[in-house]
């Protein structure tokens, strides 16, 4: 379970996130929508624990641990793993090396060659991480270090974006695996928090709750479908005038 | 072993040169070292060279338990050679001095890939009558395994003069590993070493020369290369330890159409180090091609990088690429990539990039569950790999491995 208890966020001490909460149960995915700019990114790399962004109020509690304080990679063994938006080239550093890295440096050739293959990435795993790649390949890169990882709690940061047709159905199922979507619900442990734009991944991925954030706010929680709905139909203007 | 036969003509141009400060890097009072070294017992059987002196060559890629992996061996020490052969038919392996006494057209090769008045160690190489390597592949033969050589320092505050020849004849492949190194620890050196290279039509070699120096040894190579048609010849240098002073800038000519020229460097500073290290490329024939890449960390010391394509014939191609990565505060990376296109129709290029390595790269890593230390590592490694077209696998495997040991020392 995630817990999110009156966090506040600061970048380069500008304040970006205010007394947000927000609880995933244990099997759970939701979802978080909002303009650009509103502060969805900043919860994930918080979560995270990216030293950029300081927790300056709050609580962060994931399995009952705090872990508000921890670094990244001690988040991440302990079962936090993320999908970045823009991720950053690393020259030198294979897509193989990352899949190992990820798998705790236990991964043996053949099972990282299956994971590839099951990424449509096997020609890509001896090449430099993110080099060169394509908006799909990227996402797909991203989730197959995901796999490897195998986190309890997976962060997504709008896994579709760049993304054509062809590939967001493979990206949504690869999320599926992910997530353990073909467990049976009471089995599920995996739980998934993903920032969507356009909000098409939820046509492939079943997701519970559904949030809007706004300046920084969680200012709206419910059914997914119901909010993307009156995001498309009356845009952000609709929320913000809501709250008021 | 009878001396090195040079022309007079050699020895006036190098008397004139004796003293003439090198265009590039720190001068060296060539004074301050001896000329010669007591000369050395060969030893026809390399496995029964002192351990120490094999523990040593090890490090720098030279392996003499067993030579079945190796097509040939030279061993010098010092000024003398202590040890050549060849295990493969086509492949000649011996000391200078006996290929020019065995050989009279080899005096056609000296001093023509590199000139003896180049600067004042040239001249004492030419007027100092030490001795180097011969290797020659005989037309058509092609080898897997290398040639392997060793430029061994054994007595301090010396000056170790090596002058080589390297032939690849028409059609042949040669692969070459030379691993130079040293016996003392914190005592002054100076290696001066000349190599040329003559790649005949259709000849490939590759020559992978692994520094194993100390930080007090001063090291002068000049080498120079000539490519005919069709030719290949690839360069990897890696210097991953300690050395005082390093000036290098080898130059490869191609002088035949579609002649292609690589280097790769892989060059680490440790506080202390100075490295002047580069690579000159004149391409003078029709679609000759070369491609310069070059790794330089610093974790103290200065590197300064060097890279000079010069395009001269129609069709050519070039391509220079620097990274530098610095590690700790002082260090210091000078890139200078240099291109000069002589006409139209041809086409270089470069890049350059020295920085630290990138807050957001290491994070990214530890997103996926490695310590800081570990992505920084992983970072690094990536950063010195080198992916090397026309190696061997297993001299690639050898070169990742020497890469590989020194990284875990520096991390």
């Amino acid at each position: 379970m995630l817990e999110i208890k009156h966090l506040n966020v600061a970048v380069e001490g500008r304040e970006i996130l205010r007394d947000v909460n927000l609880n995933i149960g244990t099997g759970e995915t939701h979802a978080l929508f909002g303009p650009n700019g509103s502060g969805k990114t900043t919860l994930l790399m918080a979560i995270m624990g990216f030293p950029r962004y300081q927790v300056t109020k709050g609580k962060i509690i994931f399995k009952g641990k705090d872990i508000t304080k921890l670094a990244v990679d001690e988040r991440a063994r302990l079962g936090i793993g993320i999908s970045f938006q823009r991720p950053p080239v690393v020259r030198g550093v294979k897509t193989r090396d990352m899949v190992s890295a990820a798998m705790g440096g236990e991964g043996d050739e053949k099972s990282i060659a299956k994971l590839a293959e099951r990424a449509d990435l096997t020609e890509f795993l001896d090449r430099d991480i993110n080099y060169g790649f394509s908006g799909g390949e990227i996402k797909r890169a991203e989730l197959l270090q995901l796999m490897a990882q195998r986190p309890e709690l997976t962060l997504l940061d709008e896994p579709e974006s760049g993304v054509d047709l062809v590939n967001i159905a493979l990206i949504g199922e690869l999320l599926n695996e992910l997530l353990e979507k073909g467990c049976p619900i009471r089995k599920r442990k995996c739980m998934g928090l993903i920032i969507t734009h356009t909000g098409h991944i939820l046509e492939y991925v079943n997701v519970r709750t559904g949030y809007v954030m706004l300046d920084g706010r969680v200012v709206c929680q419910g059914d997914p479908h119901e909010i993307l709905a009156t995001i498309k139909e009356k845009g952000y203007e609709e929320c913000a005038r809501c709250v008021k | 072993m009878r001396e090195v036969k040079s022309s007079k003509a050699y020895k006036d141009k190098a008397k004139a040169a004796s003293a003439k400060p090198a265009a590039l890097g720190e001068d060296i009072d060539l004074s301050a070292f001896a000329a010669s070294a007591e000369e050395q017992p060969y030893e026809a059987d390399p496995s029964k060279l002192p351990a120490k002196a094999k523990e040593q060559m090890m490090e720098a890629g030279v392996i003499l338990e067993d030579t079945s992996q190796r097509s040939g061996t030279y061993i010098q020490m010092d000024n003398t050679p202590v040890h050549f052969s060849s295990q493969q038919e086509g492949v000649e392996v011996m000391a200078i001095s006996q290929a020019l006494e065995k050989y009279d057209w080899l005096s056609d090769y000296w001093w023509q890939a590199v000139a003896v008045d180049t600067d004042k160690y040239t001249a004492h190489v030419e007027l100092s009558q030490g001795n180097g390597y011969f290797i020659r592949a005989l037309p058509g033969k092609k080898t897997i395994y290398p040639v392997q050589a060793c430029l061994y320092l054994a007595k301090a505050k010396l000056a170790q003069n090596v002058h080589n020849i390297i032939i690849a004849e028409e059609n042949s492949e040669l692969h070459i590993v030379t691993g130079c190194t040293t016996a003392f620890g914190e005592e002054p050196g100076l290696h001066l070493g000349v190599s040329e290279f003559y790649i005949k039509r259709g000849a490939k070699v590759t020559f992978t020369m692994i520094h194993s120096w100390n930080p007090e040894i001063a090291v002068r190579p000049r080498t120079g290369t000539i490519i005919e048609q069709d030719g290949l010849f690839l360069s990897n240098y890696v210097l991953m330890k300690p050395v005082r002073s390093l000036q290098m800038y080898p130059a490869a000519k191609c002088v035949g159409e579609n002649a292609i020229v690589r280097y790769n460097s892989i060059l680490m500073a440790p506080p202390g180090s100075h490295m002047d290290i580069g690579s000159r490329v004149l391409l003078n024939a029709k679609g000759a091609k070369t491609e310069i890449i070059s790794r330089a960390l610093t974790t103290g010391g200065t590197i300064i990088a060097r890279g000079y394509i010069e395009g001269n014939a129609p069709e050519v191609k070039g391509h220079l690429e620097c990274r530098g990565l610095i590690l700790q505060e002082k260090g210091v990376i000078h890139a200078i990539p240099e291109l000069k296109g002589n006409l139209a129709g041809i086409d270089l290029s470069h890049e350059a990039a020295v920085g630290k390595i990138a807050e957001e790269e290491v994070e990214y890593l530890m997103a996926r569950g490695l310590t800081r230390t570990e992505a920084t590592a992983t970072i690094v490694r990536g950063f010195l790999r080198v992916d090397i077209e026309g190696l061997p696998p297993q001299l690639d495997a050898e070169l990742k491995r020497a890469i590989e040991a020194s990284e875990k020392e520096l991390m």
